[in-house]
This record gives C-alpha cells, sequence and structure tokens, in this order.
C-alpha cells in the first residue's frame, strides 16, 4: 500500500498512517488542542504480589516471561547512563531466547553502545525503534533497513505520549542504579550512580508490567525513592548495569575551539545586552562543549556584577555544581546529570533538584518549567532564514541526533542557538532546513562567530541589543557570507520516498519526517 | 612511475586534502575524489578539479584526491603544489577573489595585535578574522618545515585572495632572504598590507625587500608596508637604521626567541634579559617615527600573565603585542586600552584643543600650561584607541555636553 501524505501548517508533507496508526499533522504552536483523559495502567491488588515486599526474581528471562511478554509488545527501557547502558542489550537478548518478535523498542535514548540492537532488527525480534537513534542505529535506520517507521519524540513528547495513551507500553524495563527488593529505587546511589531517574517516570507510571533492574540492592527502605516500588512489579540484580564514567561521553569538557569559545562569549554578552542577566534571573545551558562555555562566561559576568540566579537547569555538570556551591544560584533544577560531580551533588546537596519531564516538560499539563525558563542555550545541525531549525539529521539527510529536552526547551523566554556558520565546509545556515524539528517563531536568536542574528519577530530584544556593540546581522547576510566562502550554496541531499521516521511535536502531532538517503 | 603529492589527509585532518598525481603512462585522464562532503559539495568539486586538470594541462596522469572539506582555494593550491613538484613548474591559478569590501591599510593604524597564522595549515586561516586582531600574519617563515615552504607559498597566495580578513590587515611573514623573495613573488601581486621580515640585521636586508616589493607592484600606487623583526644582538644595534631604511617601514617588532638564544642567555618571564633590547628597538622605532611591537608571549594558557604582560609593554611604550592564539587578542586590546585617567586627560587636552582652533590660537593650553602638539596627537590617538576598544563611545563629546 502506497503511503498517504498531508501537508501539515509548517507545509511539510507527513505521513497521514505511522506504523498503521493515524496521526495528527502538526498544527502549528499551541494549535493542538488534546481531547479525553490520560491514559492509566491496569488495576492491580496486593494480593497478587510478595507480602513481604520481596520482588526479586532470578533474571531479567524470568522477569519479561512473568511479565507476559508476547509478540508485537512495546518494551520501554530507561537508563541514564547515555553511552554506558549495559541493560537494554540484555533486555532483548532475552527476548530474543524467549523467542519473542515485532517488539517495538521505546527507549528513552539510544546510544552508539546499542549497535547489537541491528541483529535484533535483522532478525525479527524488534520491528522498529521509537527514540532518538544515532551513530550504527541511525545509519541503519537512514540506509532504509528497519521494517517500521521510527518516531522521533522530545523528552516532553514521549511523556506526552505515555500519558495521553499514544504509546501504549506493555513491559517497562528501568536500570537502577539503587533499588530495595520492594523496587523503589533511585540513581544517586550505588556503583552504578548517573543521578535522576526522572526519564522513567512515564514508564513506572503508565506501563503494563514494570520491571527494575538493578546492580546495587538495598534492603528495605531505598532513600531516596525517586520512583516507587508500589509502581514495580519484579526486581532483577545484576552484576553490573552501566559505565557511568561513560556517562560523560565526551561532551562535558570546555570547548577549546577559539571559533566557539568566541561564540559562546558572543551568546553570553548577549544576554547581558538583552537585560536578562538581572537577579533572580535563570538559564539553561546543556552540556555541549560551546553550551558550557557560555555558562562560564556567564558566571564571570554574574560574579562580577554580584548577580545570583534563582535557578539554572541542567543536565548538571561540574561547572553549573560549581556555581551552585558558590551561592551563583539558588537552585539547580535538574533532568539528568552529565557528570559525576552531577550525581554526587544531586545525592547531597539539597538544593540540586530532580526533576522529570512531567514537571520540566510535557505540553499536555498545567504548564511546565521549561516556559519559565528566562533564556536557554541550545544546539542545531541547521537552522534556515526563517529561523527553523534541525537537530536531528545531518546536512547530509542522515539521522544524527536524538531530540532530547530541545524542542521543549523552546518555550523559554528566550532561546538561544550558539553554532558556528559552516562546519568543515558545511554552511549551517541554509534556505530550508533538511529536517524541521523547532518552528522558527519559538527560536530567537542565532549567535554564530560572524554575528549574531534576531528573529525579527523580536522586536523586544532587537530594540534592547541595539547600540550594544554586538555584531549583529541579518541572517540573510552571515549566510551569504559563509556561502561565499565555501564555494556556494550546497547541493541538497538525495532522498528516497521512502519515510524511516517521523518527527514529533511536543503536542504529539507530526512535524516533519525523514526519508531514506539516496544512494 | 612517477608522482608528487601535496597536502594532508588522514584522522583529526580539517579543512585540507590530499592531492596525489600519479603519471599513468597512458593517455587519459582518471580523477579520484573521496571526500567527507561528497553530498553536498561533490558536485562542486568536480567541476572545479576539471577544471584545474584542463588549467594545468593535465593528461596521461590518475588524480586522486582525499579531501577532509577543504575550501576550493585549498583545494586549487593543493594541485597546484602537486604539480609544481611533479613537473617543477606551474602557471598559477588564482581562486575568485573576495568580494566584500577589504579596507586599504594606513601607515599610523592600531597595530596592538597580530595574530600569527601556520601558513600551511588552512584550517585556522579561514576564520581567523572574526576574532578581531589588528592584524592578520600569514605565516611562511618559522610554522613551516622546509619540504612545505612551496606549498605554504601557494596556499597564502590564495588565502590573500579568497579570505575575509574582516577589516584586519593583511600581513605575511616572509622567510629570510633569498627564499624570502620568492615569498614576494608569490604574495605581492594579491595585494597583501604588510609584510614582515624576519631576523633582520641590516638596513641593506630591509631595502632589498623594499625594492623587489616595488619591482613587482610597478607603477599601481600601492604601498606594502614593512615590519622588519629583531631577533639578534646584531640586530638591534642597527635597530635604527633599520627602522629608517626606508618610507615603506611602519613598525619594528621584536622576537626574543632567537635574541636570547643569540646573547647567550636564558628566556625568564620576567624579561630582564631582553630589557636593553626592547628598549633598545623602541627608542630606535620611535627615533625612526614608526610603531614598535613587542614579542608574543607563548603561554596560551596563561591569561592573567598575558595581561601584565601586555600592561608592561604598554607602560615601556610598545604599541602592539604579538598573538599565538585567537583568545589572546581580546586581552591584548583590554591591556593596551587606555585607562580612566588616561581618556580623561586625553579628552581634556582634545577639548582644549578644539578650543583653540575655533578661536584661531596657535597655541593650545589647558588651565595655564602649553600643550605641544605631540601631547594633543598623542591625546587624540588615546581617544580614538577607546573609542575603538569600546570603552568610549564615538559621539563622547555630545554624550559629555548633555552630561
Amino acid at each position: 500500500m502506497k503511503p498517504e501524505f498531508v501537508r501539515n501548517a509548517a507545509g511539510r508533507a507527513v505521513l497521514k498512517v505511522i506504523n498503521g496508526e493515524t496521526a495528527v499533522p502538526y498544527r502549528g504552536v499551541g494549535a493542538h488542542t488534546p481531547e479525553g483523559r490520560k491514559a492509566a495502567p491496569p488495576l492491580a491488588r496486593c494480593a497478587d504480589y510478595p507480602a513481604d515486599g520481596n520482588k526479586v526474581v532470578a533474571d531479567l528471562k524470568t522477569a519479561l516471561q512473568m511479565a507476559g511478554l508476547r509478540d508485537g509488545m512495546t518494551i520501554s527501557s530507561h537508563h541514564h547512563f547515555r553511552n554506558g547502558d549495559l541493560v537494554a542489550n540484555q533486555v532483548f537478548d532475552a527476548a530474543a531466547e524467549l523467542g519473542a518478535k515485532d517488539l517495538r523498542w521505546f527507549p528513552s535514548a539510544s546510544f552508539p553502545c546499542h549497535e547489537p540492537m541491528i541483529r535484533h532488527l535483522d532478525s525479527g525480534v524488534i520491528h522498529h525503534i521509537e527514540g532518538s537513534m544515532n551513530g550504527p542505529l541511525g545509519a541503519y535506520a537512514s540506509e532504509g533497513k528497519m521494517r517500521g517507521t521510527g518516531v522521533l519524540r522530545s523528552h516532553g513528547g514521549r511523556y506526552q505520549a505515555i500519558q495521553d495513551g499514544e504509546v501504549h507500553v506493555d513491559i517497562a524495563v528501568i536500570a537502577a542504579p539503587t533499588s530495595d527488593p520492594f523496587g523503589n529505587c533511585n540513581g544517586v546511589q550505588g556503583p552504578s550512580a548517573c543521578g535522576g531517574l526522572g526519564f522513567a517516570l512515564a514508564d513506572a507510571q503508565y506501563a503494563d508490567r514494570v520491571i527494575v533492574v538493578t546492580d546495587n540492592l538495598v534492603p528495605f527502605p531505598c532513600v531516596p525513592w525517586q520512583i516507587m516500588g508500589n509502581h514495580v512489579d519484579f526486581v532483577v540484580v545484576m552484576d553490573k548495569i552501566g559505565e557511568p564514567e561513560k556517562i560523560v561521553s565526551g561532551t562535558t569538557n570546555i570547548t577549546k575551539s577559539p571559533d566557539r569559545l568566541l561564540i559562546a562569549e558572543l551568546t553570553a554578552r548577549f544576554v547581558e545586552a538583552a537585560g536578562i542577566l538581572r537577579d533572580g534571573f535563570s538559564f539553561q545551558a546543556g552540556a555541549g562543549g560551546t553550551s558550557l562555555a557560555f555558562a562560564i562566561f556567564l558566571r564571570d559576568m554574574m560574579r562580577a556584577r554580584n548577580i545570583r540566579a534563582r535557578f539554572v537547569r541542567g543536565g548538571s555538570t561540574r561547572y553549573l555544581v560549581d556555581m551552585l556551591e558558590e551561592g551563583l544560584t539558588d537552585y539547580i533544577l535538574d533532568g539528568q546529570t552529565f557528570d559525576l560531580a552531577g550525581v554526587t551533588s544531586m545525592r547531597d546537596n539539597p538544593r540540586h533538584i530532580h526533576t522529570n519531564p512531567f514537571v520540566s516538560y510535557n505540553y499536555h499539563n498545567k504548564g511546565n518549567i521549561a516556559s519559565m525558563v528566562d533564556v536557554v542555550v541550545l544546539g542545531a545541525t541547521e537552522v534556515d532564514v526563517n529561523f527553523n531549525a534541525n537537530v536531528v539529521t545531518h546536512s547530509d539527510g542522515r539521522l544524527l541526533h536524538g531530540i532530547g529536552g530541545w524542542q521543549n526547551c523552546l518555550f523559554s523566554k528566550c532561546t538561544i542557538l550558539p553554532i558556528p556558520s559552516f562546519r568543515d565546509r558545511i554552511p549551517v545556515i541554509v534556505d530550508e532546513v533538511t529536517t524541521l524539528c523547532g518552528p522558527g517563531e519559538l527560536i530567537d536568536v542565532i549567535v554564530t562567530e560572524r554575528g549574531i542574528a534576531i528573529n525579527p519577530m523580536r522586536t523586544d530584544l532587537i530594540a534592547a541589543t541595539q547600540g550594544s556593540g554586538l555584531p549583529i546581522r541579518p541572517i540573510e547576510d552571515i549566510k551569504s557570507d559563509v556561502e561565499a566562502l565555501c564555494g556556494g550554496a550546497p547541493d541538497k541531499p538525495a532522498f528516497t520516498d521512502n519515510v524511516i521516521a517521523a518527527i514529533k511535536w511536543v503536542d504529539g502531532t507530526v512535524i516533519d519526517v525523514v526519508r531514506q538517503v539516496g544512494e | 612511475m612517477n608522482s608528487a603529492e601535496a597536502g594532508r589527509a588522514g584522522k583529526g585532518v580539517r579543512s585540507d586534502c590530499l592531492v596525489r598525481i600519479t603519471e599513468a603512462g597512458v593517455e587519459g585522464l582518471r580523477i579520484t575524489l573521496k571526500s567527507k562532503v561528497e553530498v553536498l559539495y561533490g558536485r562542486a568539486n568536480r567541476a572545479l578539479l576539471d577544471e584545474l586538470c584542463a588549467h594545468f594541462d593535465l593528461s596521461g596522469v590518475d588524480v586522486a584526491v582525499e579531501d577532509s572539506g577543504a575550501l576550493p582555494y585549498t583545494i586549487a593550491a593543493r594541485m597546484e603544489t602537486a604539480v609544481r613538484r611533479l613537473r617543477g613548474k606551474a602557471a598559477p591559478w588564482l581562486p575568485p577573489a573576495w568580494t566584500g569590501e577589504v579596507p586599504l591599510s594606513r601607515r599610523d593604524r592600531f597595530r596592538r595585535s597580530r595574530l600569527y597564522l601556520p601558513g600551511n595549515d588552512p584550517k585556522l586561516a579561514i576564520n581567523a578574522g572574526v576574532h578581531g586582531a589588528d592584524g592578520l600574519i600569514l605565516d611562511l617563515e618559522d610554522s613551516v618545515a622546509p619540504a612545505e615552504k612551496d606549498a605554504a607559498r601557494i596556499l597564502v597566495r590564495n588565502a590573500l585572495r579568497a579570505l575575509d580578513f574582516m577589516g584586519a590587515e593583511r600581513m605575511v611573514r616572509i622567510n629570510q632572504l633569498p627564499l624570502g623573495l620568492e615569498d614576494l613573488d608569490a604574495v605581492i601581486p594579491q595585494n597583501p598590507d604588510l609584510i614582515l621580515i624576519p631576523k633582520v640585521e641590516t638596513p641593506e636586508q630591509v631595502r632589498e625587500v623594499d625594492a623587489h616589493i616595488r619591482a613587482l607592484t610597478g607603477d599601481d600606487g600601492r604601498e606594502v608596508f614593512l615590519m622588519p623583526i629583531i631577533e639578534s644582538a646584531k640586530g638591534a644595534v642597527h635597530a635604527y637604521d633599520i627602522a629608517s631604511a626606508c618610507g615603506s617601514v611602519v613598525a619594528l617588532a621584536i622576537g626574543l626567541e632567537d635574541y636570547t638564544a643569540d646573547i647567550g642567555a636564558e628566556r625568564t618571564l620576567e624579561g630582564k634579559e631582553s630589557l636593553w633590547m626592547r628598549g633598545a628597538v623602541l627608542n630606535a622605532a620611535r627615533a625612526a617615527g614608526v610603531q614598535a611591537i613587542d614579542t608574543v608571549f607563548s603561554d596560551v594558557t596563561d591569561m592573567e600573565g598575558l595581561l601584565a604582560s601586555v600592561r608592561e609593554a604598554k607602560a615601556l611604550g610598545f604599541d602592539g603585542k604579538g598573538c599565538i592564539h585567537p583568545r589572546q587578542i581580546p586581552v591584548v586590546h583590554e591591556g593596551f586600552a587606555p585607562t580612566e585617567a588616561e581618556i580623561t586627560r586625553a579628552k581634556k587636552i582634545v577639548r582644549a584643543f578644539d578650543a583653540a582652533e575655533r578661536e584661531g590660537l596657535g597655541v593650545v593650553s589647558l588651565g595655564s600650561k602649553m600643550i605641544d602638539p605631540p601631547v594633543v596627537k598623542r591625546a587624540q590617538r588615546t581617544i580614538t584607541m577607546a573609542v575603538t576598544a569600546g570603552i568610549l563611545p564615538e559621539d563622547w563629546k555630545e554624550q559629555d555636553d548633555e552630561a
């Protein structure tokens, strides 16, 4: 059957039906109204669980069997180890041994360490992945080898999809660095401590069956319990669930590139010139090298002007932790930690608050934290002249990154993308993004080493920074300079008609699709 | 089979390419291209390679290009170098010139910071202009290995044409003579603003460079400024003669690594061993009416040390400092920026000068004190520098009047 397309409000042709289910095309920011009630897990009763609270079973295979693993189920997996996860691969190894087929893997994120999943995709154990895909899995999907259509969601969108019943999780597997036999668990203690378990909240709340996997079983009670054992069916103990040293994933070092340092410095100066830097303000800076450098420049300005933030959003790193300890911010509100200093701080510092996508990012909610943040700096692989941005595909059309919290953070009062104007000859500012992930109306400022472009819609920011001495230029001028340097506008990648993945907006609508790359 | 190659490829290489030309012994031309940017610029690269092969009249050869995102001017330079290495000569192929504004330099422009860029590494030069240095030096001397001098010369020539220097003075450091004369042949037609001459010991060397440049520029009326670098005991002794060797000299610079070795001293952070020489060069420069530029600060991680070193250079009377990392540039500018007291005083003098002009007086006076013309000139320069550094608004007179 030939797939049917519909043009969404952003002008993108998107699938009407994805993996057999009808999808809603993107309608614009805030234009889609959800209806009905939240999903709910089945009712349970205490009589079916050990009265002594001991839910430990022999191994993953046993737990999956007891959870009623069947063909076609949706298995979610959650871990905070980024590229150091040791659990998800074992879940599907066990499922394969049990002869399961056509499973939907619904991870909170996939990383290059999940390359072994390709075997299960090839053999039919996994039908398709709904979650970020990069590295080997991204290449696999980009080449059209996955049977189903991938679905990429933001952190908030993942919560929303589960909450709204758009994705029903049959079995959730949560990697928990410390748990008690009842399933109360946290991410801040134990040899594999990784920080919070916030991303697993939706899985725990809404899945039919919940399996906690740990390598550090402690007697009841496990305190703090970031996830309550009352959600949990089974507990599995393993030798090692993750490699916390790989949480770092090479991203939490400040950039040494002089160009990126300049971009970070210009970003901080912009924030100051725009009047955002004032007592009680808040900011969010991710763990990329440029974002970290921005935080350092901002910190120095805060010190010099004796300014204190009310809160800072992570993912935290030792640099944010230092700011908290120095009293430059009252709180860190943190969904995930990117280095071990962040983990320790979350455990020991009561002002380092553990958050989850429900409170931070879920769009089908009575408000969330993301829109309260004064300024957020985010990355992007491409931005177009209308400030639309792409974070999931490389300019050559291949899946490169997950969305993470990126889409959710766009709702901040001021969204800045500090990005180089070109990477290895590849211009970053284009006429039209390869894949639309964030609408330009939510993206306020692009900071490149060749100048700062302000979204013409933000007349307030334009007025505030006039006469600041900052190199503010029209986005088209930066684009044409870079194209002159790089030898003209780049060619577009060639795609086949085959859609390999859909990109969801924060409200569950389809904002774009990714097609298979051509020969 | 004869073959030749130029450029670099492999892990860690960016913005460069490796071109290998091999004589195939049969008719025809075979071009193979492996590129990191194949999807986006494969078509453009193939068209460029076809054009280059036609220009260099290549046939009966295999041309293999391994590209790590090189810009067109780099691909062309590597190709030209490989052809030269194979045949001993190649007619230059010039990339399209940058079409943006390229301001002309001036004798007395600020030369607070000048950033050294290794001439044979394209990666660092492409974006060098964004860091706001007063001058960018494409270096053909110490940063280039002897076997790569030919490659660097062609790459620098193309860079001078193709890149946007964003208002920085376009400088080239040539090799010592006689090799430096070949460098001039390549770069002078591409309009550099200034040539740094290394290890100058006599005024004759400067005059030889000047004459060579004049022969190349002919009657086009363009002036190429010279900045001799004093790096030896003998050079220091001849500093005044060097500074006044010809009218093109606009500044004297100092190189301390070679100088300290030459006098048999160890280079220290505090620099007592070079104090006499710096003073001598500074005095010679001033006597000859040219700028005096201090040496580089080589610890790129020590920004506080750099700032102290710049402040010391300023206190001694120097106009500028060399930079070996872009992040040093803002620190150098901060160090040379006039202090508040200097600005206040300079404002008073400039206003007194304005008043004298208005009233048609020949003499400028502040209170009961007469102000000499060099002091007025210095005050004007202080004001310009404060405006350039962004610490004084351009319309300070109006703003002060309103206040």
